[in-house]
């Protein structure tokens, strides 16, 4: 059976690249300290060694739209090409082409419609910045192949929160039975507290530095419980109109499991938003 | 209300350069065409098929050609598809970093929670 070598949970700020890459004048004065956290944030993937991604995210109306919405979404597909014009245009993001891993697709869509969730497919899917931040950030070499697994938490009606859990609780249980020798890593990004479009936006912190803080260290600590108590589709407006994107975070808590700590863990608050980073090696840390 | 056309007008408009420039530079011209050419497109569609019923309300069609963010949140559109065309539309004049995202939150100050539901 194919092994779970790291599961990773990450927000997936946009700006990073270009952040990263700038040079002189150009160059924000937070990007060294990001950098070297991402440095060794990267490392927590390198040192688990995996052959394949299963890589979880939310497209922002690139390829999905509301004439055809689905609530969760896995990529079947031998190839995927990645972002888009308008995040080329706002964020400096590169077009890319990444591999897809056909039979583990397959597998999620057998087991998981098996397992309760009316998964939806595609074959021929663009994927955009909530897939493509993290392999910039944790492998830019962009040479393994990946699972996309897109869930809705954008468009509402949107799915519970437990739902996003029991989704993550089951994708671990799936990759586990998957007839493979391959080592899999499972990496999912989200938010913490965000606003899109409205009057907190772009503020000195994250909209809500106390959620941020309660909200890491639910994921840290592996707190389901509390996590799972406390937040709602309702509650989740408070924090910022788009926080709803921390169920992909609820969906990562429920792939490493109840009560898992994690054994890396860091943050960077920047403007506009806190940068969130967490790995757990269900094995064990690697040697 | 049409929410969905709304959404569509922005998330059309937003992901062709050409129609981004034609919406900055003549509003009420590329409004009054998109709605009578490109509103009842089934988009992710092959083409020869189309709806038949999609409008926009007078108070929409106003609030696009006026291009008014503060009016389109109030409407409900989806806030992550204005703020991502108007960005296209308006950073460009930038004296120093995020003044336009920044004055975008400010004209939104007065709205408290809950914000206008977006649900579609």
């Amino acid at each position: 059976m194919a092994s779970i070598v790291a599961v990773i949970a990450s927000t997936h700020h946009p700006f990073y690249y270009k952040a990263s890459t700038a040079t002189g004048e150009d160059r924000p004065p937070f990007a060294d300290e990001w950098t070297r956290k991402i440095l060794a944030f990267r490392e927590t993937l390198t040192r688990a060694n995996p052959d394949v991604l299963v890589m979880v995210g939310s497209d922002h109306f690139h390829q999905l739209w509301l004439d055809n919405m689905p609530q969760f979404l896995v990529g079947k597909a031998p190839f995927y090409d990645a972002n888009w014009y308008n995040e080329e245009r706002e964020f400096g993001l590169p077009r890319m082409l990444l591999k897809g891993q056909e039979d583990l697709s397959s597998h999620i869509l057998r087991a998981g419609l098996d397992e309760g969730f009316d998964l939806a497919f595609s074959n021929e899917l663009r994927i955009d910045h909530s897939i493509t931040c993290p392999i910039i950030t944790l492998r830019p070499e962009a040479d393994l192949p990946i699972v996309p697994i897109y869930t809705n938490i954008f468009a509402p009606p949107l799915p519970q929160p437990s739902r996003f859990v029991k989704l993550g609780e089951t994708i671990r249980k799936i990759v586990e039975e998957w007839p493979s020798d391959l080592r899999v890593a499972i990496v999912g990004t989200g938010h913490l507290s965000l606003e899109l479009g409205g009057p907190r936006q772009f503020g000195p912190h994250g909209p809500d530095p106390e959620f941020d803080r309660r909200a890491v260290e639910w994921i840290a600590t592996g707190d389901l419980d509390n996590c799972v108590r406390e937040v709602t589709l309702d509650s989740l407006h408070s924090p910022g109109n788009a926080t709803h994107g921390f169920m992909d975070f609820m969906l990562m808590m429920g792939v490493a499991g109840a009560g898992a700590k994690a054994d890396h863990v860091d943050t960077l608050d920047l403007f506009h938003t806190m940068e969130a980073y967490f790995t757990w090696y269900p094995n064990g840390v690697p040697a | 209300m049409s929410k969905y056309l709304l959404n569509k007008f922005l998330y059309t408009v937003d992901r062709d350069p050409e129609l981004v420039e034609r919406y900055r530079s003549t509003p009420r011209e590329l409004v009054t065409w998109w709605e009578a050419s490109q509103a009842n497109a089934v988009l992710n569609c092959h083409t020869g098929e189309a709806s038949t019923w999609l409008r926009l309300t007078d108070e929409e069609r106003s609030a696009l050609i006026d291009q008014d963010h503060v009016r389109l949140f109030a409407l409900g559109a989806h806030p992550f598809l204005t703020l991502t065309l108007f960005i296209a539309m308006f950073e460009r004049d930038n004296t120093e970093p995020l003044e336009y995202q920044k004055a975008y939150g400010a004209r939104l100050a007065h709205f408290d929670l809950p914000y206008p539901d977006i649900a579609t």
